[in-house]
C-alpha cells in the first residue's frame, strides 16, 4: 500500500522541509485556535480559554515535532545528516582520506580492467545466435603422433550429408588477394570458405546474398563477399557494388554482398570472403587443409556430436579414394578421433588460464587493499572510542552508530570505486591500444554499464567488508568500560589489538601469495630469455611478404627467378647485409606432412608428420641461425633442381641420433617421390612460440621437383637483416626495390622479427608485470601494517616500557620483545600464505615455463623477503621504545 | 470499551488502529477540521476517548498519503483559517473494510467473554 501519495508527499517534504514544516505549525496553530474557540463557548474569557485550550493540548513543538516525524523522508534526511557528518569527519582528515580512497581505487580499477578482460574475452558469448551451439570440428590421429588435426574436404563432404548431429558445418581457411584493378596493388586478408559458412553461423548479409552451393562449384563464376570496413573503404559504401567485377590476383571476381558492420571471425582481419571450390568427384580422402566447425542441432550435447563423428569417419574413408601416393591404410593408421571442442575454446585458447591467474592476482590485491583499510579504519575507530561510548551511554542505538561507522567505509569505498572505474576505463584504453595482453577478441573489451555495476557493486561489497571491522569492535561494546578508562590503555585493548594483528597477518599472507606468484612469473621470463629460438638479433632483422599471382607469371622457375631478382635488388639497399625468402617466418603459420626416410622405418609403418619449411639460399645466415653441420644451399641447387634437402637438429637426432650422421642421408615428401639427400643440419626453432617445443623441421629448397613437375613459392617472406629494421625509410626502399623488378606486387604484413618474437612473449611479460606491480604494493602495504600495530603497541605500553627499563631491563631486551610481536604477526601471516600459495600457483602451472609451481627456492625467497620486510618493520617503532624516559613514561598517562 | 469499568477510566489511548476507523467514520458524516474531529469523537463517545493532538495530527498526515483523506484550507464557521479533511472514495471503501473487520472482532471477543462467564 505504498502508493503515489506516499511518495510525491514525502518527495514535497524533502524539496522543501521548511514549507511542510510550516503547514504543519500553521496546523497545529489553527487546532489551538478551535480549541480555544470551544472554550470561550463554554464561558471562559479569551485569556483562560487559551490556557485551558494549551493545557489540553500539551507542547505544540512535541506536537509539531511529533507530526514531522511521520513518513519515510525523515528516515533519509537523518542518513543525510550522518553522510554530511561522516563526510565532514573524513575532509577534516584530508591524508588518511586521500590514502584510504587511493588504496581501495587502485584495488577496484585493477580488479574492474581485468574482469573487464575475462568477461569480454571469456564469458561473453561469440556474436552469433545461439552461439553455444558452434562447435569447432577438431580431431586427433595419435597414429601419426598428430594431437590435434584440422579438417579435410572429404570430412567435410560426408559429415555435411550423413550426420544426425549437425543441422550445418561448413570449412573455412586464412587467405589474401592481391587486388589489381585499383591503383596501387594492395594484399588483402579474408578467409575461403564453403558456400553454408555464413548460414551455420547465422548470420546474414547486410546487403545482397550469400554464397550458394553452386557458388562452391569450380569452373562457375567467381564471386566475392566484401567486409563492412573494405566495402566502405574502396567503394565508399556504394549500394550498387553488387554486380561489379574486383581483379584478385589477376582474376575477375563478381561482388554479391556485403557483411554486416559487426561481424567478427575467429578474430581474424577480413576484408573478403570467397568461397572455396571443391570438385566433389576428385577430393581425396587425406587433405586435412581446412579448419572446419558446425552447428549442433538444437539439444545434441558435445558428446552426442562426437559419437556421431566417430561413426562417420569409417564412412568417409569408404566414400572417398586416398590420395595418389600415400598409402592405402593411411586413414585406418592414423587412428584418426574427433575431438570436437566449442568455438569459443577454439578461439580463446591458452589465454584462459593467464586470464584467471591475473583475475586472482588483481582479487587478491583488492583483498589487501581491504584488509590494509580496514586496519587504518579501526586505528581512526580507536581514536573516537570516548565520542561513540559517550554516544551509546546517551542512548544511542547500536544501528545507529554501526551506520555512522559503516556510512563512513563505504563513502571511501564509493570515491575509491568511482576512481578505479576511471584507472579502469584508462587501463583498459592502454591495454586494447597497446596489445601488451594480445588476447583474442581484443576489440570486445570495453567498459560498459555492467561492467561500472561491477565496479559498484564491489565499491559497496568492500567498503561494508572494511567497515565491518570497526562496527564489530565498537557497536555493541561493553561501554561503561570505556568510559571508566578515560581514555587511558587499560587492559580491555588487548582484544583491539588482536583484531588488528590478525588483520595484519592476512594482509603477509596474501602478500605472500603474490610474491610467490611474482616470483614464479620472473623465473619463467627468465627461462623464456635464456631459451635460443632459433634466431638471433631480432631486432635487426625486417620481413616482408610479397605474392606473385599465375595470372602475371606462368612457371614456378619464373617465380623464383623473379624473387631472386627482388633478393638481390633488396640486397643493394644501403645498410642491408643479408637477405633471403622463406615460405613461413618463425611463428607465423606452417604447413606438416609426411615425411620419409630411407633408412628409417617408423613404427606401424606410417610416416612421421613434420613441419615443411622451404627456403632460399642464404635464409640461415639471415635469420640469424646456425648451420650444425653440412653446407648451406646454392642458388645452382635451386635451378638445377638438385635432390636435397636440409633439416632441423632435432630432426637429425631423431632419424639419425646426430647432425653429422644425417649428411648424405635420404628423405623424401611421398613414398614414391625421388629421395633426396641432407645436405645441412640447422638449429632447432621455436617454431610454435618461445615456450613450447622446438619442432622437427624439414628445409626444402623454395625451387624443386617434388613429382614430375616443377613446385615453387609464389608467396614468399623475405628476411631482410639490416640495423635499419622497422624504419619506414626502409620499407619505402624495399617497395621501391621490388616496384623496380614488378610494379604490380604489393608488400604485405610488413614488420621486425623482433615484434614476432615479442609478440610470443607478450602474454609472460604482462602476466609478469602485473604480479610484480602488485607483489611490491602488496609488500608495502603489508610493512606498513605491521609498522603500524608495533608503533601502536608500543605507544600502547609505554608505562610498562617505562617500568621494565625502570628495574634495569636491558634495551635491546626491549626491542627484541616487540620485534618478536611483528615477527609472530608475519609468521602466523606466513604459515597461512604457503599453504595459500601452494594452492593457489596450481592456477599458474599453463603459464610458468621451466619452473614448477611449486618450486622451493621462490618460496623461501619470498618468505625470507617478507620476514626481513617484516623484521625491518617492528624494529623501527620496537627501537623508538627503548628511548623512552622511564621518569616521564610513568607520569605520562 | 467498557465505559462503566473504573479501571478502563484513565486509559484514553485507543486500540492500535482504531483511531483511523473513527477518523474515517466521522468523516463519512461531513468535512470536518482536526479539532472538530476530535471533540466529535470524544463527545460521541462520551468523553472515553481522549484524543492526544498529535496522534489525531499523525494520522491524519497517514491517511491522506494512502488516499483517503483529502485536506483544504478553509474558513470555518466561526471564520478563521483551519485544514479541512474530506473522506476520499478509496476512504470510504477503507471505512467499509475497517467496519466490517471491527465486528467481526468486537462479537467474536464478545462470545469468548460470554463464554468464560
Amino acid at each position: 500500500m505504498f502508493g503515489w501519495r506516499h511518495i510525491s508527499r514525502g518527495v514535497r517534504v524533502l524539496i522543501d522541509r521548511k514549507a511542510a514544516d510550516r503547514e504543519i505549525a500553521d496546523e497545529v496553530e489553527s487546532f489551538l485556535e478551535q480549541a480555544t474557540a470551544a472554550w470561550m463557548e463554554r464561558g471562559l474569557n479569551p485569556e483562560e480559554a487559551r490556557r485551558a485550550a494549551r493545557l489540553e493540548m500539551g507542547s505544540p513543538t512535541a506536537v509539531r515535532e511529533q507530526v514531522r516525524e511521520y513518513g519515510w523522508e525523515n528516515s533519509i534526511d537523518t542518513l543525510f545528516a550522518d553522510l554530511r557528518h561522516a563526510m565532514r569527519r573524513l575532509t577534516r582528515t584530508p591524508s588518511f582520506t586521500a590514502a584510504t580512497v587511493l588504496t581501495v581505487a587502485l584495488g577496484i580499477g585493477a580488479t574492474t580492467a581485468i574482469f573487464s578482460a575475462v568477461a569480454g574475452v571469456l564469458l561473453k558469448p561469440l556474436p552469433y545466435p545461439h552461439a553455444d551451439r558452434l562447435v569447432a570440428l577438431v580431431h586427433t590421429a595419435p597414429g601419426i603422433g598428430i594431437k590435434e588435426m584440422n579438417m579435410a574436404p572429404s570430412l567435410y563432404f560426408t559429415y555435411s550429408e550423413e550426420s544426425r548431429a549437425f543441422q550445418a558445418v561448413s570449412l573455412w581457411e586464412i587467405d589474401s588477394w592481391t587486388v589489381t584493378d585499383l591503383a596501387e596493388p594492395e594484399r588483402v586478408p579474408g578467409i575461403s570458405v564453403s558456400p553454408e559458412f555464413l548460414q551455420t553461423l547465422g548470420v546474414p548479409v547486410a546487403l545482397g546474398r550469400g554464397f550458394t552451393s553452386a557458388d562452391g562449384i569450380p569452373g562457375g563464376e567467381r564471386v566475392i563477399i566484401l567486409s563492412d570496413s573494405f566495402w566502405k573503404a574502396r567503394f565508399g559504401g556504394d549500394r550498387s557494388v553488387l554486380g561489379r567485377q574486383v581483379r584478385l590476383g589477376g582474376s575477375g571476381f563478381t561482388v554479391i554482398g556485403v557483411l554486416p558492420a559487426a561481424f567478427r571471425f575467429m578474430d581474424q582481419p577480413i576484408s573478403l570472403v570467397a568461397p572455396l571450390r571443391f570438385n566433389r568427384a576428385e577430393v581425396p580422402l587425406f587433405q586435412f587443409c581446412c579448419q572446419g566447425f558446425g552447428r549442433l542441432k538444437p539439444g545434441i550435447t558435445l558428446v552426442d556430436a562426437n559419437a556421431d563423428v566417430a561413426r562417420m569417419l569409417p564412412i568417409a574413408a569408404a566414400k572417398f579414394p586416398m590420395n595418389s601416393g600415400l598409402s592405402r591404410t593411411l586413414f585406418e593408421d592414423a587412428r584418426i578421433a574427433p575431438r570436437l571442442r566449442p568455438m569459443k575454446d577454439v578461439l580463446v585458447g591458452s589465454v584462459r588460464s593467464t586470464l584467471w591467474v591475473l583475475m586472482a592476482t588483481v582479487g587478491i590485491l583488492l583483498a589487501i587493499a581491504c584488509a590494509n583499510v580496514a586496519n587504518l579504519m579501526l586505528v581512526r575507530a580507536d581514536a573516537r572510542r570516548q565520542e561513540l561510548a559517550t554516544r551509546a551511554a546517551l542512548g544511542a542505538g547500536a544501528w545507529r552508530i554501526a551506520r555512522e561507522l559503516l556510512l563512513e567505509s563505504v563513502l571511501i569505498s564509493c570515491a575509491g570505486g568511482a576512481l578505479g572505474a576511471a584507472i579502469a576505463a584508462g587501463a583498459v584504453r592502454w591495454f586494447t591500444a597497446s596489445a601488451a595482453l594480445h588476447v583474442p577478441r581484443m576489440e570486445e573489451i570495453s567498459i560498459n554499464p555492467a561492467l561500472l555495476v561491477f565496479a559498484a557493486c564491489l565499491s559497496l561489497a568492500t567498503g561494508l567488508l572494511f567497515g565491518l571491522a570497526p562496527v564489530h569492535r565498537y557497536a555493541r561494546l561493553s561501554f561503561s568500560m570505556e568510559l571508566r578508562s578515560g581514555g587511558r590503555f587499560l587492559t580491555g585493548s588487548g582484544a583491539r589489538l588482536r583484531a588488528r594483528g590478525i588483520l595484519v597477518s592476512a594482509q603477509v599472507a596474501l602478500a605472500l601469495v603474490l610474491l610467490v606468484g611474482s616470483g614464479l612469473m620472473i623465473r619463467t621470463a627468465l627461462a623464456l630469455h635464456r631459451v635460443d629460438p632459433g634466431f638471433s638479433s631480432a631486432a635487426d632483422v625486417q620481413t616482408v611478404r610479397i605474392s606473385i599471382p599465375s595470372t602475371q607469371v606462368k612457371d614456378p622457375e619464373s617465380v623464383t627467378r623473379m624473387e631472386e631478382e627482388i633478393q638481390r635488388k633488396i640486397e643493394a639497399i644501403p645498410g642491408v647485409s643479408k637477405a633471403a625468402m622463406v615460405s613461413w617466418l618463425p611463428m607465423d603459420g606452417s604447413s606438416s606432412d609426411p615425411v620419409y626416410a630411407e633408412d628409417w622405418s617408423p613404427q606401424g609403418g606410417t610416416p612421421p608428420i613434420r613441419r615443411f619449411k622451404f627456403i632460399s639460399p642464404g635464409y640461415v645466415p639471415a635469420i640469424g641461425s646456425r648451420l650444425i653441420a653440412g653446407r648451406d644451399l646454392t642458388w645452382a641447387d635451386l635451378y638445377n633442381r638438385a635432390p636435397v634437402a636440409l633439416i632441423s637438429e632435432n630432426l637429425a637426432r631423431e632419424f639419425w641420433r646426430s647432425p653429422e650422421a644425417a649428411i648424405g642421408k635420404h628423405v623424401r615428401p611421398g613414398p614414391t617421390t625421388a629421395w633426396r639427400q641432407v645436405i645441412g643440419v640447422i638449429a632447432d626453432l621455436r617454431d610454435d612460440g618461445i615456450d613450447r617445443p622446438a619442432p622437427a623441421i624439414v628445409y626444402w629448397p623454395l625451387l624443386l621437383k617434388f613429382g614430375s613437375s616443377d613446385t615453387g613459392n609464389r608467396n614468399v617472406a623475405y628476411v631482410v637483416r639490416t640495423s635499419r629494421a622497422g624504419s619506414t625509410a626502409l620499407t619505402q626502399e624495399i617497395r621501391q626495390a621490388v616496384a623496380a623488378v614488378n610494379a604490380s606486387l604489393p608488400l604485405a604484413d610488413v614488420k621486425t622479427l623482433q615484434s614476432v618474437y615479442e609478440r610470443s612473449l607478450a602474454r609472460t611479460s604482462f602476466t609478469l608485470m602485473l604480479l610484480a606491480i602488485a607483489g611490491g604494493m602488496a609488500l608495502i602495504l603489508g610493512v606498513v601494517g605491521i609498522y603500524g600495530t608495533i608503533s601502536f603497541s608500543v605507544a600502547q605500553r609505554t608505562r610498562e616500557v617505562g617500568i621494565r627499563l625502570a628495574l634495569g631491563s636491558p634495551p635491546s631486551e626491549v626491542t627484541a620483545m616487540f620485534v618478536r610481536q611483528g615477527l609472530a604477526e608475519a609468521c602466523a601471516g606466513l604459515a597461512c600464505g604457503l599453504a595459500a600459495a601452494f594452492a593457489l600457483t596450481r592456477l599458474m602451472e599453463s603459464v610458468l615455463y621451466g619452473v614448477s609451481p611449486g618450486d622451493p627456492a621462490t618460496y623461501l625467497a619470498a618468505s625470507a623477503a617478507l620476514v626481513a620486510a617484516a623484521a625491518l618493520a617492528s624494529y623501527l617503532p620496537a627501537h623508538r621504545a627503548t628511548r623512552i624516559n622511564p621518569v616521564e613514561a610513568l607520569r605520562a598517562e | 470499551m467498557n465505559a462503566e469499568s473504573p479501571k478502563n477510566e484513565a486509559n484514553t489511548d485507543l486500540i492500535q488502529g482504531t483511531l483511523d476507523m473513527l477518523i474515517l467514520k466521522t468523516l463519512s458524516l461531513e468535512p470536518m477540521h482536526g479539532f472538530g474531529i476530535a471533540r466529535r469523537i470524544e463527545q460521541i463517545s462520551r468523553g472515553v476517548f481522549k484524543i492526544n493532538p498529535g496522534s489525531l495530527l499523525t494520522a491524519f498526515q497517514r491517511l491522506e498519503r494512502m488516499g483517503w483523506l483529502d485536506a483544504e484550507w478553509r474558513e470555518t464557521d466561526n471564520s478563521r483559517r483551519a485544514k479541512f479533511y474530506s473522506l476520499t472514495r478509496a476512504g470510504k471503501k477503507q471505512l467499509e473494510i475497517e467496519t466490517a473487520g471491527w465486528n467481526r472482532r468486537a462479537s467474536a471477543i464478545a462470545r469468548l467473554l460470554r463464554e468464560e462467564a
